[in-house]
């Protein structure tokens, strides 16, 4: 009964003890706190890759495309595992302001947004006509305009809140966007000896926030077949960079990702006599985040570093519970001699001080969860008011591509950081007190006596 | 057969707690200090004796020796016969909560316990939760008797620092006769004490002598000691005089 008792009895009534609590729970809370935002940074950003990038990609790097396409989203909707696929055509053009006469060389991207919509998140990312996304590309002030939608970092001011502000009315604004087509064997194609460039005026319908920063800043959507045509991805045969699918809910995305390998490895084998099959070695099958790897992967590999760092912060909590637990002990030795001196057994010393390190680390653990938990909760309102008072902010949002920051927390989360607190109490612990347990008392009791 | 429990020979059987030849020496420095040079010791029974000599003659080395809070260099100690050399470790525990009960000179109880679970802490310690449970009653009454009996049943709910020395003192005497054990061991006692409050401390000793209790009290003081029954004196590591 004594090693319930004392535990408790140290732990309430010495003063170490708290400051031990304290330590821990700094630590709880540091590393809940930032695991949260930062897996909900990661989390967010891989969600919208994945929304914008549908499931599985067909696509390639050749500025010139794959044909027979149509052909292969046809065989690709005939699959039980397969909701619908949608052509994406990326290239790049100079895109004029006919306004402003102002221009730049910025990606296109050109979509079926009937097809698009049902195969992406895209209609989602849409401000204006998020209700009636298949009409994205009807400009409201003139529905018989050839509509382009463009990347809100583009065209909106982005407030240092987070929020765009967007304009209550569609402006009229147009474009003149001029592509350079390329011939089938990707060279440049001419008029006579003269380079030849394809343009078109679009006129302002809508714009995309998908979240993405790098894509909301450079991308300017305009309608498949127009973009097929302005970068000549219609001679010869009609082509296209890319083809997104979207898998069935419940099917697994690696496997259904092999399947449509197997189905286009299958296509182009049939397909060898095709005029254009020499484009379709450069074509990939790849699920999303493969597709993404190289945005994703920094991410993920920043992920894993603050887990390393945050295993280097346990092994702090461990030193700073050794050096505590030291301290503890050092000042405990004449209590740990009194009670040999009763007949305690070494197990029950170190069974006396392992609990109290228990003790330790669970009311850390609470404490720091509960700090975090609280933290968390008001973290959009404590930052907004820094902004208000001092201006200052965590993430600046004109760069930042999010609006508040994550704090949905995970219970397996807490769960994993107060095991890993109060073991890293009880290692911290454990030299310590088998140090102090495998004293003679009397030597104790002599030093305490002097 | 040679009687290989009782080295002290068939005269001497009656012996609760003996001990033959004990040497111990400590290393101060770079010298070699020998404090016990071959000590040959017995306490029969319901004696009351005390150790006496200078400070550093070894008094508390021997005390210790004999209540399995150290182990001698060389030389052997028996409790009723049995060498403790071969006590396992539990054994020793055992030995120590239930056959002994140590006072020492400066009380040592715990700060984080009441006066009366520092009594309780005895019977504690000898046993498991479960155990506790089934005796904690008997226990409590058991403890609550003996601070009344030593006049301090309206401290059991202070804790050791709210009490005077003298106080302390009885309370730490509560908590060595808790187990009820078969021999008292009392370090200078009454050494950190007045002498009025030590007095009071050596009349509870002879209250416990007089109820059949085998008390063995190391003294520097020869008043102090002259109370006991037996005064073996103690000086340069040997038993000078029995």
């Amino acid at each position: 009964m004594y090693d319930i008792i004392l535990p408790v009895r140290f732990f309430l009534r010495r003063r170490i003890t708290i400051l031990a609590v304290l330590a821990v729970a700094l630590c709880v809370f540091t590393v809940v706190v930032v695991m949260t935002v930062m897996n909900g940074l990661v989390a967010d950003f891989t969600d919208k890759n994945h929304a914008f990038f549908s499931d599985c990609i067909v696509s390639t790097d050749s500025l010139v495309g794959f044909g027979l396409y149509d052909e292969f989203i046809s065989r690709l909707e005939k699959c039980d595992f397969v909701v619908s696929a949608s052509p994406v055509i990326n290239t790049f053009g100079l895109v004029e302001s006919e306004s402003s006469g102002k221009n730049a060389a910025l990606d296109l991207m050109g979509i079926d947004i009937a097809r698009h919509i049902k195969t992406t998140d895209f209609a989602d990312t849409l401000y204006y006509r998020r209700d009636l996304p298949s009409l994205a590309f009807e400009p409201l002030y003139d529905i018989n305009l050839g509509g382009c939608i463009v990347g809100v970092d583009l065209l909106v001011e982005r407030q240092k809140s987070g929020q765009y502000r967007q304009l209550s009315y569609l402006p009229m604004w147009s474009y003149l966007i001029t592509c350079f087509p390329l011939t089938p064997k990707g060279a440049l194609a001419k008029t006579g000896t003269q380079l030849s460039a394809n343009s078109a005026t679009f006129y302002y319908s809508d714009n995309s926030n998908s979240g993405l920063a790098k894509i909301d800043s450079t991308v300017v959507y305009i309608p498949f077949d127009s973009l097929q045509s302005l970068c000549g991805m219609d001679i010869g045969a009609k082509r296209t960079s890319a083809i997104f699918v979207k898998f069935k809910d419940g099917f697994n995305i690696n496997v259904c990702t092999d399947k449509v390998s197997l189905l286009w490895q299958d296509f182009i084998s049939q397909k060898s006599d095709f005029m254009l099959a020499y484009l379709f070695g450069t074509v990939r099958v790849e699920d999303w985040k493969t597709y993404r790897r190289e945005t994703i992967a920094p991410m993920e590999k920043e992920q894993t570093m603050m887990i390393l760092l945050f295993a280097l912060v346990g092994l702090i909590t461990v030193f700073i519970i050794f050096v505590i637990f030291y301290m503890i002990i050092s000042r405990k030795s004449r209590d740990i001699g009194i009670l040999k001196s009763l007949g305690v057994s070494k197990s029950g010393i170190v069974r006396v001080f392992l609990r109290l390190a228990f003790l330790v680390g669970i009311c850390g653990a609470v404490v720091g969860i509960l700090s975090a938990l609280v933290f968390l909760a008001n973290i959009n309102r404590l930052e907004g008011w820094l902004f208000d008072k001092f201006g200052f902010q965590m993430w600046n949002r004109e760069i930042y591509a999010i609006n508040e920051i994550p704090n949905e927390i995970k219970p397996i989360l807490l769960a994993v950081v107060a095991a890993c607190a109060v073991a890293a109490c009880l290692l911290g612990a454990l030299l310590p007190t088998l140090g102090a347990a495998g004293r003679k008392c009397v030597d104790v009791l002599k030093v305490n006596q002097l | 057969m040679k009687d290989r429990d009782n080295p002290l020979g068939d005269g001497l059987r009656h012996y609760i707690l003996s001990c033959k030849d004990i040497c111990k020496s400590y290393q101060m420095g770079a010298t070699r200090l020998e404090v016990l040079k071959g000590v040959n010791f017995g306490v029969a029974r319901g004696e009351f004796v005390a150790v006496r000599g200078a400070s550093g003659s070894g008094k508390s080395t021997l005390l210790h020796i004999l209540g399995a809070l150290d182990t001698p260099d060389k030389g052997e100690v028996f409790f009723e016969g049995k060498n403790l050399a071969d006590f396992s470790g539990r054994k020793i525990n055992e030995f120590r909560n239930k056959k002994i009960g140590f006072v020492f000179q400066f009380y040592h109880l715990l700060d984080e316990l009441t006066v009366l679970e520092n009594v309780l802490l005895a019977k504690m310690a000898g046993g498991s939760a479960l155990g506790w449970l089934a005796c904690s009653d008997s226990a409590k009454s058991l403890a609550c008797q003996l601070l009344g009996e030593l006049g301090l049943s309206q401290r059991v709910s202070h804790r050791p620092f709210e009490l005077s020395g003298g106080e302390r003192q009885r309370v730490a005497i509560a908590r060595a006769l808790m187990n009820q054990p078969d021999i008292i061991l009392a370090d200078e006692p009454t050494g950190n004490l007045d002498s009025a409050t030590g007095n009071g401390i050596l009349n509870i000793f002879e209250k416990l002598h007089s109820a059949g209790q085998t008390v063995v009290m190391v003294s520097h003081d020869e008043k102090i000691a002259d109370r006991a029954q037996r005064v073996i004196r103690l000086a340069d590591g040997r038993i000078s005089a029995a």
